[in-house]
């Protein structure tokens, strides 16, 4: 079984480059050149150097001994939280803009949601002196404001997405339109592994990293590269892609995708693509999202702004189609409860989109001597608000 | 392939006026009477919409439009049961224009059957790519005679606008900037030379130019290098603000057409 991408730029039946003619010039010139400019030596090594010293990579993989207990198991946490910005968000655009700059680009652009992505894009584009221009919903600019400013202090101008449910789908069209409008000079970063193809592609392999790293550190570890388990949070995909992807071709390896059913999954107001979805097209790739019967995109709902988003990259589509992700749906409820059980286990507050991988273990039950391994895709500075206003705890 | 674009491209027709307008917009039943009027107006194609809640292609004026016809309960079921009234009394050419989305769900071989039926002449869909144009959808449209226009925009290589021309039965759209949906007030030099451009390429299918055709000037010099041009927003826009649909809708393509 294949699960990677094939040459027309497809995963099974979904993928490919749903683009207006405008876009054309742009998404081909990267199909053509990305995967030469970022394996060619010069890059890699800005990038491999930029990661560690920088970045700080590689990122501890920690066993969490007091989860571990309370699971009967021994789970280990892979912690993007302690990249710089927050999230592994970082390990994408310092990659995509180094690609941008060999593309003679001068002009960045980005969508973000929980804003996570735009901290990370704002924070390169200051390390490189490049001009950037953050989408942003307007919803989410209200529920996550210390990201917004955070934004502006690295020097970028965040525009307010007006458009439809005002959150990252939303941003994600006004980034496109703008590149539309902008074609030659300008770089769209796309923060998740969604997108047309070789966005999907080229993100998966920038956040390839953290399974790398994962298998190595096992290895040395417990001298064995191989966990029982791997669980990631699913928005877009970009931090699950990273996780699975050294680990797709191992089928033992149970991979484990969990996505935001919000207020429940058959509540109305839920995140859960697989759960609710079908295949459809969404912003320049077929994948499966959800939808009204007449292919009017429905408008998703999660507490975390980072995963509020009506489709899953192409790649998961097609993991989920052939099954060899399990996915989850996790509610609101779940992962907030998740996230306080671990700052309360293991002192970390995990970002509200980390958490609903770790509430997906519950789902599970695990033998005593499995390994499984769930990705700390970010931390919860940003989401304060939101646990405090949650207020159990 | 033979059908009413065809025809009217054939008949040699010069300063050919396409008109885009919403289905549903400004209200869920305007839809016939709008392209009645521009019928009478003098319009020569009439480009009708299927609204979709995410199109990026498009501007604020036209994803208002689309968010009201929404808004108003319009679905693609319903535009084609419209489009068949339009039949009763309209001879133009109609062309549906949308994104990709909702034909896949509609099903693309029994929204290609209906769509012919109803009296369609040909799709625009912005969002399909060439390739999956010419595996998927190119037999089932042939076997109806739906026309497919493809756009192409001022970064579009001279090679793939030649392909685009070899694929193309009616006509192309060329977008007349690098830009989204949007009426504009006049035309800058680049964009005059890209159309210079086309023109020399003595194409196989005519051209109609689009994006930023907002008035009788920017459409008569649109004319002056293809076969034609086609307008929307500045179209959506009047319909915005009028209270009398119909005069209104057949006063603009008279407009239009009317040399200055
Ligand atoms: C901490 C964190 N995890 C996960 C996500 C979801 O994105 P993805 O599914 O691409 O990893 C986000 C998005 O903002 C995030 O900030």
């Amino acid at each position: 079984m294949k699960y990677t991408v094939n040459e027309k730029g497809y995963y099974g039946k979904f993928g490919g480059a749903f683009i207006p003619e405008m876009l054309y010039p742009n998404v081909e010139e990267l199909r053509t050149r990305y995967l030469d400019i970022i394996y060619e030596a010069g890059f890699q090594k800005e990038f491999q150097k930029l990661l560690r010293d920088y970045v700080g990579r590689p990122t501890p993989l920690y066993l969490a001994k007091r989860l571990s207990e309370k699971y009967n198991t021994n789970i280990y946490l892979k912690r993007e939280d302690l990249c710089h910005t927050g999230a592994h968000k970082v390990n994408n655009t310092i990659g995509q803009i180094l690609l941008a700059r060999r593309l003679g680009k001068q002009k960045i652009i980005a969508e973000t949601g929980a804003g996570q992505h735009g901290v990370a894009t704002a924070t390169v584009c200051a390390l490189m002196g490049m001009e950037c221009v953050v989408y942003m919903g307007k919803i989410d600019m209200e529920r996550q404001r210390p990201n917004v400013e955070r934004m502006r202090i690295l020097g970028a101008t965040v525009v307010p997405a007006l458009s439809g449910s005002m959150t990252l789908k939303d941003a994600t069209n006004e980034a496109m339109r703008h590149w539309i409008n902008n074609p030659t000079d300008t770089h769209y970063i796309i923060g998740s592994v969604v997108g047309p193809h070789p966005y999907p592609d080229m993100v998966a392999r920038f956040q390839s990293v953290i399974s790398e790293e994962m298998k190595k550190q096992l290895q040395e570890e417990i001298g064995n590269p191989f966990p029982d388990y791997v669980f990631a949070c699913v928005g877009g995909g970009s931090n699950a892609a990273g996780a699975f992807y050294h680990f797709l071709n191992d089928e033992h390896v149970t991979l484990v995708a969990a996505e935001a059913a919000g207020h429940g999954v058959d509540s109305g107001e839920s995140a859960a693509t697989t759960a609710l979805g079908k295949p459809g097209v969404l912003h320049g790739s077929k994948t499966i999202l959800m939808q009204t019967d007449d292919g009017q995109v429905v408008e998703p709902y999660s507490i975390s702004a980072g995963l509020d988003y009506p489709g899953i990259g192409p790649q998961h589509a097609h993991l989920f189609d052939v099954g060899r992700a399990k996915f989850v749906s996790i509610t609101d409820e779940e992962a907030m409860n998740a996230g306080i059980e671990l700052s309360r286990s293991e002192g970390i507050i995990p970002a509200i989109e980390s958490a609903h991988a770790l509430a997906a273990m519950n789902k599970f039950t695990f033998e005593k001597d499995d390994v499984v391994v769930v990705n700390l895709s970010g931390r919860g500075d940003k989401d304060l608000e939101t646990y405090i206003r949650w207020g159990k705890y | 392939m033979k059908n009413r674009i065809t025809d009217v491209f054939a008949s040699g027709k010069k300063n050919i006026l396409s008109v885009y307008y919403t289905a549903g917009f400004p209200t869920l039943n305007s839809t016939v009477a709008i392209a009645e009027a521009l019928e009478k107006g003098g319009a020569d194609i009439i480009e009708i919409g299927i609204p979709y809640s995410d199109p990026v292609a498009d501007g604020p004026t036209i994803q208002e439009s689309n968010k009201i016809a929404l808004d108003n309960g319009i679905n693609l079921p319903m535009i084609l049961e419209q489009v068949k009234t339009i039949r009763k009394t309209v001879k133009l050419p109609i062309i549906l224009m949308g994104y990709v989305n909702p034909v896949i769900q509609y099903g693309i071989e029994k929204f290609a059957k209906d769509a012919s039926a109803a009296g369609v002449d040909g799709v625009i869909l912005p969002d399909l790519p060439m390739d999956a144009f010419l595996e998927e959808y190119k037999p089932v449209f042939d076997a109806v005679n739906l026309s497919n226009t493809f756009l192409i925009s001022p970064t579009t290589s001279e090679e793939r606008i030649r392909r685009i021309d070899a694929v193309t039965e009616g006509f192309i759209y060329a977008v007349s900037a690098s830009s989204i949906t949007g009426a504009k007030a006049d035309f800058a030099g680049p964009q005059l030379q890209y159309f210079d451009k086309l023109k020399q390429m003595k194409l196989k299918n005519p051209f109609l130019i689009g994006f930023g055709i907002s008035n009788n000037a920017t459409f008569a010099t649109a004319s002056s290098y293809g076969a034609g041009a086609i307008v929307g927003s500045a179209f959506i826009n009047v319909l915005k603000a009028s209270t009398n649909i119909s005069a209104d809708a057949q006063a603009f393509a008279t407009s239009l057409k009317t040399k200055a």
